[in-house]
């Protein structure tokens, strides 16, 4: 009989979450039958996933190990939704410390009264994107809380990839004469979601940049094996990221306002807003700080592909004990770009 | 981007630069200290802080950063009221985002909403009257600040929502007046203002004349200016003019968007449902006549204030903080005891290190590089 039971109501209910019958017939229909479909026979329902060492241990000699939580809303925006950026956001996570991604695992926290459609939507897009990337989601957990306790769909996702014995990226590595390079337009996340926000009824077209950055990646490495520093500029966007190096590498970095990718649609939506595009959130950018000498080569190899073609240079290392970044603005004047103190806030007029 | 890209064109800054700066040096010969020019709105403040524009300006032109910034100047109690308001379970208060940050005595509207307070940034004061419909069961605040700028949709939507026969729907009103403001200025003692950039958004409401007061009684010259770099040193050119003429007269660098007369509907809905009141209370300047308006009795039932006979209370500035020197060009921001070390953005003691419009908040933020590190340097050893 109970091989027969379908999944009957068409939201989440705390039975889902119980251990019972309704939690191992959403798991085997949403969950497995999504993920399970590409990844060889890793997932076998044990309470952990297997992984083969002597495998790893061909790729490199470091294993990189992430983890992320997504609380988006809304759930879905245009060019992306939660599952996707779940997947994107930690194999990128992995992937600007130079490691190739290789396995994810997915926790759940559902809200009770989630319609099933949108949770089978976004475990849909999970698997879609994994399986572009050629990631495999081998392990998972489903909790459910009652009404109110979350907000539709928290998802956590953790990743491990594997680091090349030749890589070496870090934070506190920029030197005096590298260069700053960023992959493309800068600020397309965060105006997207201001926009699917639906408060503004702003008529643009602004899509998220969500999108995995492994293989980008891996073409820069592939003509400059030693980047000096790498991040994703997620939460607190370029300048963020840059004030980051900076400290840690105990130098300035001098960007350049008019060299910065940013799209005139996102430049509108700021200015009408009081905001900065340079601390939007962004889900598919890196900023890397590279020896000039390959400033070229690094350029040209993300140029060939459609996460970086709109890579430019925009900005240098610069000695000095201030650790800042100094922002050189298109109107021909500098000043100092530091760190938010909290969110940006709309301005009033 | 059309119509703000020309604005901001460095070639036209490049030869404006110069046009100040001859101008500017013939006029120092006549002087034995700098011209000072105020920027009254914190609007301009902020653009003058991004672009940098006082790295183009001679040493003799000083610009003052004036008390125009709404979310500044808003005084610990009246915040200290809000979250009162917003407090009552019944209530969800809506707000500006700017005003999240603005500390009370104890707790800002964020730190609020953290206590578990029903807050939400809205970007007009129609979102909350669309709240309003809603939630029929709560009653909907709407946070009202800002000047003569956001006052007309503020009243509008008192207008729409008697309209409507929307009864949970009402105004924390905290609006504030230019011209008393101005006034009031011109005349403290202390004051050596030469020349005023005035705003140009408030002016787009209220017209040219309201300005007129400043050339005719104070013999100072103003214009009422844009919110691009090359609206700010083109009226800055102007102002120039004026005082190498000895010239004080209202000019408009603004005539794209602002025209003589104002607004007209927008005043006419403003008049109908605010009057002044008697005194407002300023941070960092205390009270000022005439300064604030209040919502009119016939329209009681959208006043939060008599609606939930919010008691205004009183909290005194920090004794330390000295905002009414800064505002009033007595001093410099970094001359200020508390500058960087205990008053910065993530703590503001005083109202202009609170929103990025304020005068402190600006020069922490995007300040002279060198001079700025000096000084942290300086207060980090004090």
């Amino acid at each position: 009989m109970g091989a027969d039971i379908k999944i009957k109501t068409a939201t989440i209910t705390m039975s889902h979450g119980a251990g019972g019958k309704a939690m191992h017939k959403l798991i085997d229909e949403i969950m497995l039958s999504a993920f399970n479909s590409y990844s060889n026979g890793l997932v076998e329902q044990e309470d952990q996933a297997r992984v083969d060492l002597a495998e790893l241990q061909l790729m490199g000699n470091k294993l990189a190990f992430t983890t992320d939580s997504y609380v988006v809303d809304p759930l879905f925006f245009p060019g992306g939704d939660i599952g996707k950026l779940a997947v994107t956001g930690t194999i990128n996570d992995l992937a600007v410390g130079g490691a190739k991604p290789l396995y994810l695992s997915c926790g759940f926290i559902l809200e009770e009264g989630l319609p099933i459609d949108t949770l089978k939507k976004v475990v849909d897009s999970m698997q879609e994107t994994a399986s572009k990337a050629g990631v495999k989601i081998v392990t998972g957990d489903t909790k459910v809380v009652p009404k109110g306790a979350c907000d539709k769909i928290f998802i956590n996702t953790s990743g491990i990839g594997v680091i090349s014995a030749k890589v070496n990226i870090q934070a506190n590595r920029a030197e005096s004469d590298d260069v700053v390079i960023v992959n493309g337009y800068v600020g397309d996340h965060g105006a997207a979601i201001v926009d699917a926000r639906g408060e503004l009824a702003l008529d643009i077209d602004i899509q998220t940049d969500c999108e995995a950055l492994h293989e980008l990646v891996a073409s820069m490495l592939s003509v400059c094996p030693d980047i000096h520093c790498m991040r994703d500029a997620t939460r607190g966007g370029l300048i963020t990221v840059l004030n980051e190096f900076a400290a840690a590498s105990g130098c300035n970095i001098e960007v350049e306002e008019s060299s910065i990718p940013v799209r005139d649609e996102v430049r509108g939506v700021c200015e009408i807003l009081g905001l900065d595009p340079l601390y939007l959130a962004n889900e598919g950018k890196l900023v890397a700080v590279i020896p000039n000498q390959y400033a070229q080569a690094v350029l040209e190899a993300m140029q060939t592909l459609p996460c970086g073609q709109h890579a430019s240079v925009i900005g240098k290392v610069v000695a000095s004990e201030r650790s800042q970044v100094i922002l050189n603005t298109r109107f021909g004047t500098r000043r100092i770009a530091d760190v938010l103190v909290g969110d940006q806030l709309p301005r009033i007029c | 981007m059309q119509y703000v890209d020309e604005f901001r064109d460095p070639k036209m800054a490049e030869n404006l630069t110069q046009s100040i700066k001859s101008l500017a040096d013939k006029i120092a010969k006549t002087r034995d200290k700098p011209l000072q020019i105020m920027e009254f709105c914190g609007g301009h403040t902020h653009t003058i802080f991004k672009f940098g524009i006082e790295q183009l300006l001679p040493d003799s032109i000083e610009l003052v950063h004036g008390p125009g910034c709404p979310v500044c100047v808003l005084p610990r109690g009246r915040v200290d009221d809000c979250i009162k308001l917003a407090s009552n379970p019944k209530v969800i208060m809506t707000t500006f985002g700017d005003a999240m940050r603005v500390p009370g005595a104890e707790q800002s509207l964020i730190d609020a909403k953290a206590s578990g307070a029903d807050i939400r940034m809205v970007y007009s004061p129609m979102d909350a009257l669309s709240l309003a419909k809603q939630n029929p069961d709560r009653e909907i605040i709407f946070f009202a600040l800002g000047f003569e700028t956001t006052m007309p949709s503020t009243a509008l939507t008192v207008l729409m929502a008697e309209a409507q026969g929307v009864d949970n729907f009402s105004l924390f009103c905290n609006h504030i007046t230019t011209v008393p403001t101005i006034k009031a200025i011109l005349d403290a003692p202390d004051m050596q203002i030469d020349a005023y950039i005035a705003p140009g958004h408030v002016s787009m409401v209220v017209g040219e004349e309201p300005f007129q007061f400043v050339s005719n009684r104070y013999q100072r010259p103003l214009v009422i200016t844009g919110f691009e770099p090359i609206d700010i040193m083109q009226s800055l050119y102007m102002l120039l003019q004026q005082l190498d003429q000895g010239e004080a007269k209202v000019e408009n660098q603004y005539k794209r968007v602002v025209g003589k007369e104002g607004n007209l509907p927008g005043l006419q809905a403003m008049a109908k449902i605010y009057e002044l009141r008697d005194f407002f209370e300023w941070r960092g300047l205390g009270s000022i006549e005439n300064s604030g308006v209040q919502i009119k009795a016939e329209y009681a039932k959208y006043d939060a204030e008599q609606k939930f006979n919010i008691g205004r209370a009183h909290v005194a500035d920090p004794s330390a903080c000295q905002c009414g020197e800064v505002i009033k060009g007595a001093i410099k921001p970094w001359q200020c005891k508390l500058f960087g070390s205990q008053c910065n953005p993530s703590n503001p003691m005083g109202a202009l290190m609170v929103s990025s419009e304020g005068a402190c908040a600006a020069y922490y933020s995007y300040g002279d590089i060198d001079q700025l590190i000096a000084l942290r340097n300086v207060n980090e050893v004090a």
